[in-house]
């Protein structure tokens, strides 16, 4: 295969692929206006167009609609326990930092049962990509009370409507120490969404992206109305952040400029209730990278093991 | 000079073997000087085995017998393999940690009790009273009690007493039992250097008191012989506890990665590992919680890279989710339960073999895997190794059982030679057959090959859900049986190349005999003692102590079909026959005797308790002299 450069000469690339190398060949087992399908599809792209090889990309996820993600992809994938996708996807890179690890939780496995893991792997912040599929609801199981769903939405759990407001998972993930990269954006929006991965995955360390999805069996009224007044969004822009071209900036009424470096106003814009951030709230690219520590010692010969080894005996000898 | 002022021997007294026990409150430092004590002996020759006496908090109150902290020491002219029963010599920095010695039965008649006596001066009545009742109580009891002026000497040379008294102790120790003082002063370097000289000096200044002060004021005066052979083997042998052993069997065995959380009484494995493991490129992950910490040591065995995770009971009960999905998924792991006392947090320091059965049944649904238990200290550093193989040779989570008493006590053992072949081999990332999906079980055994990430054309996704061959999720009835099967077959296989084990106390291993005590873990020092003594007076009896227990070790059908009675010897709770309430019907068993009696179909009768303490040779022949004479009557 080959491609052109940005001079107009040929690329050829020994190996090239396409988007049939990332998808996994069979049905996708979504429900029809489902969201998951816009990211996953902007996952393909985002891995295309870094022309990462499949077989050294790991898509790892919990349990719930959103975790179905990895057998969806044509990379490896691991697809384990309710909650406990990220302690396995830092596991993972621990000791393979070769590999492009990728994260597809959601609501309820990330903020809800996942809670301690989200919160650790944040601060660890190894690189990867968590997608959060937030769709405010248990799809998978029908229809509970999830962390994000509204106050007042009538669930399965709650059937006289949610007992409290929503948790923030902005401000909670901002105000996790040593935490590198926040962001927040909507399925529904092709354009955005793929600018917005597409950052997340070259920032080196931990890229939480909150996607807001629409469920449109079971909880309609998360999106909807956001879907139908874009006034309620306010698209943050920055040359460090995201820039969108102006056909996809008129569709947004409140665009401001915003520097992803400055804490403070991410804070300032993530607790806002009355408008929604989209864009990339957070970005520090000098954070602690965990598995630069972790690491350590990759590739010791048998030889020098074997001298650390004998040392560590010496100690106990006579 | 005091009224037992006597003058010192010139000639030591030969011994076989001595246990000693040095007791202090927590923080005074006595179970330093008992190892250190104990790792003397041992590189004089002796044959050794230590247990730690713990108060289960980090500062409980001084002077109360539930705050007894330090050290029980067997030193002998012979390989010592248990705690032996009841203690020769006693050195107590206080008269109330004595008491729950005593009250575990752990003195007799006869021992001798060294006794810091400040407390016969100190400005509380109420505290020189319960010193002068409890010395006239001690020598009531036979116990022979010699008053010391132990902090009056220390304060010669420290300003603080309680830091420091363990070194003058231990100096006292070293002219009674006539160690090598300069083996003692090495030690003291070794444990003090990383302080510096100006706690070095002092520490060496109070051993060499404590020695004097022992020459002039004791006519204890002993030699214990280093057992036959001994100097040959000196050179090659390393003395550590069981924890440690472990750790540097997870470097042996080429781990990369221990991935942890903090829980008694395993956490020390993790720390001489994080102490040492960059000298073989590994690297300790401390996790935010049990589950986390088996998640991320299953994420490292996925990408291809060996970790293990090393924790205690109720550790184990929160990895219990992760454990059934390495079973489900085929993830090779390395799981070390150093055991302790339970249910739930129970009794964090004391030892208890009682995660047998939730180690074999702990997961929902049927969850088959490989469950190896170490008996001695170096076991608990070869089995790390042989887990490692295992796991990965077929392709599931390994546990190794082992537990506090193998944690914390302290024996010479052989040098092993390091072979290469230990460490895990690198990672292969050549392309993968695109013909072989990604579990291509062998019908007969249930064994296959993983893909690797990284591999080109290996890709699947790993699913903890019911799949096919392929990795991909199947609800379908017929896939559920059959890879249900080839889970459980890959046991089945393993077995097949296991050899029967050992019995011990038999001239043949073809004998019959009156009676066959079968165990596991840590208790088999104190069992074999039991049994080589029974025998002396006459008794037909034997032993044989499994290191596997999922699958069992093979024949032991036939070897059982020769013994007039099989029964269990094990550290967890069973219920005794004569107790209110109980009779066949309703009686548990201990949890060896619960496995074979299911396995086999046997009548197989049990003894266990759960004192929290190790076995001693003298309860084991007790109960067992019961059982024999019924036999035989």
């Amino acid at each position: 295969m080959f491609g052109i450069k940005a001079d107009w000469s040929l690329e050829v690339f020994e190996r090239y692929f396409t988007l049939d190398d990332y998808g996994a060949g069979g049905d996708v087992r979504w429900c029809s206006g489902c969201g998951d399908f816009a990211i996953l599809n902007t996952v393909h792209r985002v891995l295309r167009d870094a022309q990462v090889p499949p077989e050294k990309s790991v898509a790892v996820s919990g349990i719930g609609c959103s975790s179905r993600m990895p057998h969806y992809m044509g990379t490896y994938g691991f697809h384990g326990l309710h909650g406990r996708a990220l302690p396995v996807a830092n596991g993972i890179k621990s000791r393979r930092p070769d590999l492009d690890v990728w994260v597809a939780t959601g609501d309820g496995d990330c903020f809800s049962i996942g809670a301690g893991p989200w919160l650790h792997a944040l601060h660890l912040n190894m690189n990867m990509v968590i997608l959060v599929f937030d769709n405010g609801i248990y799809g998978l199981t029908k229809k509970q009370t999830s962390p994000t769903t509204k106050q007042g939405t009538k669930t399965n759990t709650h059937p006289r409507g949610a007992l409290l407001p929503p948790l923030n998972p902005l401000t909670i993930t901002l105000g996790v120490t040593n935490v590198s990269f926040v962001a927040q954006v909507v399925d529904w929006n092709p354009p955005l969404l793929y600018e917005t991965i597409k950052a997340a995955h070259e920032h080196r360390g931990t890229s939480f992206v909150r996607i807001l999805q629409r469920c449109p069996v079971f909880s309609e009224e998360f999106t909807k109305p956001l879907q139908e007044n874009p006034d309620k969004f306010i698209l943050l822009e920055h040359e460090q952040g995201v820039t969108v071209e102006d056909n996809v900036k008129r569709l947004f009424h409140n665009v401001i400029e915003h520097d992803p470096s400055d804490w403070l106003s991410a804070m300032k814009y993530a607790k806002d209730n009355e408008a929604i951030p989209l864009g990339i709230l957070f970005k520090d690219p000098d954070a602690i990278v965990y598995e630069d520590l972790s690491s350590q010692g990759l590739g010791m010969t048998n030889e020098e093991k074997a001298a650390g080894l004998n040392a560590a005996f010496d100690k106990f000898s006579i | 000079m005091n009224d037992h002022t006597t003058h010192s021997q010139e000639k030591p007294q030969q011994l076989d073997e001595h246990i000693v026990e040095i007791v202090s409150d927590s923080g005074e430092g006595a179970q330093k000087c008992g190892q250190t004590f104990g790792i003397i002996g041992g590189k004089m020759g002796n044959g050794i085995w230590t247990v730690e006496i713990i108060p289960a908090e980090i500062q409980p109150p001084a002077r109360t017998p539930a705050g007894g902290s330090g050290n029980r020491v067997r030193v002998g002219s012979k390989i010592m393999t248990n705690m032996g029963n009841e203690a020769d010599l006693v050195v107590g920095f206080n008269e109330q940690v004595l008491y729950a010695r005593i009250a575990n039965g752990a003195y007799k008649k006869g021992t001798i009790v060294l006794l810091e006596n400040k407390w016969a001066t100190d400005p509380q009545e109420k505290i020189r009273d319960q010193y002068a009742f409890a010395i006239k109580e001690f020598r009531d009891n036979g116990l022979i009690v010699h008053e010391l002026a132990i902090e009056e000497e220390c304060l010669k040379i420290v300003k603080n007493a309680r830091k420091g008294k363990n070194m003058f102790v231990l100096g006292m120790l070293c002219r009674i039992y006539n160690r090598d003082t300069e083996l003692g002063l090495t030690e003291i370097h070794n444990t003090f250097k990383h302080k510096g000289e100006k706690v070095v000096k002092p520490n060496q200044d109070l051993f060499k008191v404590g020695y004097q002060f022992a020459k002039d004021n004791l006519d204890y005066f002993y030699t214990i012989p280093p057992y036959e052979g001994a100097e040959q083997e000196l050179k090659d042998i390393v003395v550590t506890n069981g924890n440690t052993a472990l750790g540097l069997g997870v470097m042996a065995a080429g781990m990369e990665m221990v991935s942890m959380y903090p829980i008694t009484p395993a956490t020390s494995a993790s720390h001489y590992v994080a102490d040492v493991f960059n000298q073989v490129g590994g690297f300790v992950h401390q996790a935010e919680d049990e589950i986390a910490a088996i998640g991320f040591a299953i994420g490292a065995s996925y990408a291809g890279k060996t970790a293990c995770t090393i924790t205690s009971g109720p550790g184990m009960a929160l990895k219990t989710e992760m454990i059934g999905l390495a079973v489900m998924a085929e993830v090779p792991l390395v799981i070390v339960n150093v055991q302790r006392g339970g249910p739930s947090t129970g009794l964090p320091t004391k030892v208890e073999q009682a995660d047998l059965l939730s180690a074999l049944y702990g997961e929902p649904g049927d969850a088959p895997k490989i469950v190896i238990a170490a008996a001695t200290i170096p076991e608990c550093f070869e089995f790390v190794i042989m887990a490692r193989k295992l796991a990965e040779e077929f392709r599931t989570p390994v546990i190794l059982l082992t537990d506090a008493n193998l944690a914390t006590g302290v024996q010479p053992w052989l040098r092993p030679e390091i072979k290469e072949e230990w460490f895990s081999p690198p990672i292969d990332q050549s392309p993968w057959n695109k013909d072989i999906p990604a579990y291509d079980w062998d019908d007969q055994t249930g064994l296959s090959q993983r893909p690797i990430p990284g591999q080109p054309d290996g890709m699947y996704v790993l699913t903890g859900l019911s799949h096919t061959e392929h990795s991909k999720v199947s609800y379908n009835s017929e896939t559920n049986q059959i890879t249900s099967q080839h889970r459980s077959r890959k046991i089945a296989a393993l077995q097949s190349t296991l050899k029967a084990p050992i019995i011990h106390g038999v001239e043949s291993q073809e004998d019959e005999g009156d009676l066959l005590v079968v165990a596991w873990g840590s208790t088999i020092g104190a069992i074999e003692e039991s049994i080589d003594r029974l025998n002396d007076q006459g008794y037909n009896v034997a032993s044989l102590h499994l290191r596997f227990l999922s699958p069992l070790e093979p024949n032991l059908k036939e070897i059982f079909s020769r013994y007039k009675k099989v029964m269990t010897v094990e550290i967890n709770y069973s219920d005794a026959t004569n107790a209110p309430m109980i009779n066949e019907e309703n009686r548990r068993y201990a949890q060896l005797a619960h496995v074979l009696r299911a396995q086999f179909a046997l009548d197989i009768d049990c003894w266990s308790v759960v004192y929290g303490h190790p076995l001693q040779p003298g309860m084991v022949i007790e109960e067992l002299t019961q059982h024999l004479d019924a036999i035989t009557a």
